[in-house]
């Protein structure tokens, strides 16, 4: 067997078993913490797949800051378990065929070069050649109208979760550290010079 | 005698060579860090201690010199306590989380034109996604500590480092702009030209100089990144307990190691990106991987300057300095360095 197919397999085999313990462990944390691993093993096999910036920027965006925050609410959350799993059964018909249809979806698009639907190969190129740069060129000329789109369109949900958050008036009493830093020592005392009374 | 030693090595190990080799390498990189780790934390408590006009460690040792590795050898011989209630397993993979991207990052830094374990071309965002998992260490022992402190002292750390992580990356933007790379070593060599190398005063060709706003604030966010002083809402020893309060021993000595690991990484970082790496300040003396341990020294040396200096921040205020000021900052300048390098004054060509 080559080393790059062991490579393959190996991480497959961590990615399978991650993805499986997401949906499995009983601790919410311990769920988001194997998602975690599954995306790191999905960036390896990207790698392979010579896409370096695709596969750092997955490490970069989803471990790094998504599921990071992920984690901060899955923390905070007082989640009950027992009532999580309350409906399990009278829900597991309607969720059977969802995830069968998904597999077979699946089964089509990854099996296109069986089924011969990949026209062309995925290109190799050599260790000198920078994928970043390539990706930023077609962004930037190519693809500039669905990029500026995508942007707008994800500062429309900055916008928005900020409007929510602000939507009602601040009740507690807090002091704008921005009018604070910018205190000088005149503005809280005054020096008085009082004249020293005369001894008679 | 490296190419004897190779051949040596080649013949001994046959197939499996490149892997040795590799690992060598790796050695080579990580023990002199790690003895560079030991020895931060005693230069330190010695300057802090001089700052302070008293004199720091000076029993261990001539000069105190042996003092790191005793303090070492008294972590690893405590015990590693584990509070009752918590997350055994993620108890203890915690402090690796904080450990180990400090030192996988080490993988990319060039120390000179040529000596560099790998020569990506993404190095810079390889080294911006391996620094960003270092949060996760923080953020899951203050949670599986099972202590209200420890886990609201974790969710201060984190929201703080992910704030100046955006404000880092922004400044870091400009700088892979004007190199027009993300290799590391090529953005060194980048620096290596212009009007000024030219006329031999390399130091003013640099990008802090023409860069100097984004200098600043990265100079700034790395305090704030590495939860050091005056940011250091982690852990302010008077006042305020952090997210490593349950741990205790090697468990503890992990983390600390972690610090001063990444401050190293950092301040190698600064030194490559703003400060010319291994190039030389004048014309006249020869670049080397000295000029880079230099440069490297003296930020930080900023660091334990600027700890023994300023007063700690509060942590609205570090909340406000990352979000108000350092962000819009950096989104203006990013626009201004576009439009120069679309003008005539372009410098960078």
């Amino acid at each position: 067997m080559e080393f790059k197919t062991f490579v393959f397999y190996f991480l497959s085999a961590i990615l399978v078993v991650a993805g499986l313990r997401v949906i499995t462990s009983r601790n919410p944390v311990h769920a988001a913490l194997f998602l975690v691993l599954a995306f790191f093993t999905a960036s390896g096999i990207w790698m392979l797949l010579q896409a370096e910036f695709l596969a750092i920027a997955l490490v970069l965006i989803y471990v790094g800051a998504v599921m990071v925050l992920f984690l901060f609410v899955v923390m905070m959350l007082d989640i009950n378990l027992d009532r999580l799993r309350e409906g399990f059964w009278s829900y597991l018909p309607l969720g059977s065929i969802i995830a069968l249809l998904m597999v077979a979806e699946m089964v089509l698009v990854l099996g296109g070069n069986y089924h011969g639907l990949l026209e062309t190969d995925v290109p190799q190129t050599g260790a000198d050649h920078s994928n970043v740069q390539a990706v930023g060129r077609l962004l930037f000329t190519h693809y500039v109208y669905p990029f500026e789109l995508a942007s707008v369109i994800l500062l429309v949900g900055i916008v928005a979760a900020v409007a929510l958050t602000q939507r009602e008036r601040r009740q507690s009493k807090a002091v704008s550290p921005s009018q604070q830093v910018f205190v000088k020592a005149k503005d809280r005392y005054r020096v008085l010079q009082m004249p020293a009374e005369k001894k008679d | 005698m490296v190419d004897a030693l190779q051949g040596f090595l080649q013949g001994l190990f046959g197939s499996v060579f490149p892997l040795v080799w590799t690992l060598l390498k790796i050695v080579l990189i990580i023990a002199p860090l790690l003895l560079a780790v030991a020895y931060l934390t005693f230069w330190e408590r010695k300057i802090i201690g001089w700052m302070q006009v008293r004199i720091g460690p000076n029993r261990v040792g001539p000069w105190g010199l042996i003092q790191p590795i005793a303090d070492g050898l008294k972590l690893l011989l405590k015990e590693v306590v584990i509070p009752t209630g918590c997350d055994k397993s993620v108890f203890l993979i915690a402090p690796m989380f904080a450990f180990a991207p400090a030192l996988a990052a080490w993988a990319v830094i060039p120390f000179n034109d040529t000596l560099v374990l790998a020569n990506v071309n993404a190095s810079l965002l390889y080294i911006m996604s391996i620094t960003s998992i270092g949060v996760y260490g923080i953020i899951l022992s203050g949670w599986a500590s099972n202590s209200k402190y420890a886990f609201l002292g974790g969710m201060r750390s984190a929201a703080q480092m992910i704030s100046y992580e955006v404000a880092m990356g922004l400044a870091l933007v400009v700088v892979l702009m004007v190199s027009n790379s993300l290799n590391l070593g090529d953005i060194v060599r980048g620096q290596g030209q212009g009007y000024f190398a030219d006329k031999g005063l390399g130091f003013l060709s640099w990008n802090w100089l023409p860069l100097l706003p984004m200098f600043v604030v990265y100079l700034v966010s790395i305090v704030a990144e590495t939860n050091r002083a005056p940011f250091d809402l982690a852990e302010g020893e008077s006042e305020i307990v952090g997210f490593h309060v349950e741990y205790s021993g090697m468990a503890f000595a992990v983390f600390f190691l972690a610090e001063y690991a990444n401050m190293i990484l950092v301040s190698t970082l600064t030194s490559i990106l703003f400060l010319g790496g291994w190039l030389s300040p004048v014309g006249f003396l020869p670049d080397g991987i000295l000029w880079l341990l230099l440069k490297v020294s003296a930020v930080l040396f900023v660091f334990l300057w600027v700890r023994a200096t300023f007063p700690r921040y509060r942590y609205d205020q570090v909340m406000r300095l990352g979000w108000k000021v350092f962000i819009p900052l950096c989104l203006i300048w990013l626009v201004v360095v576009g439009c120069w390098m679309m003008s005539p004054l372009n410098i960078w060509k």
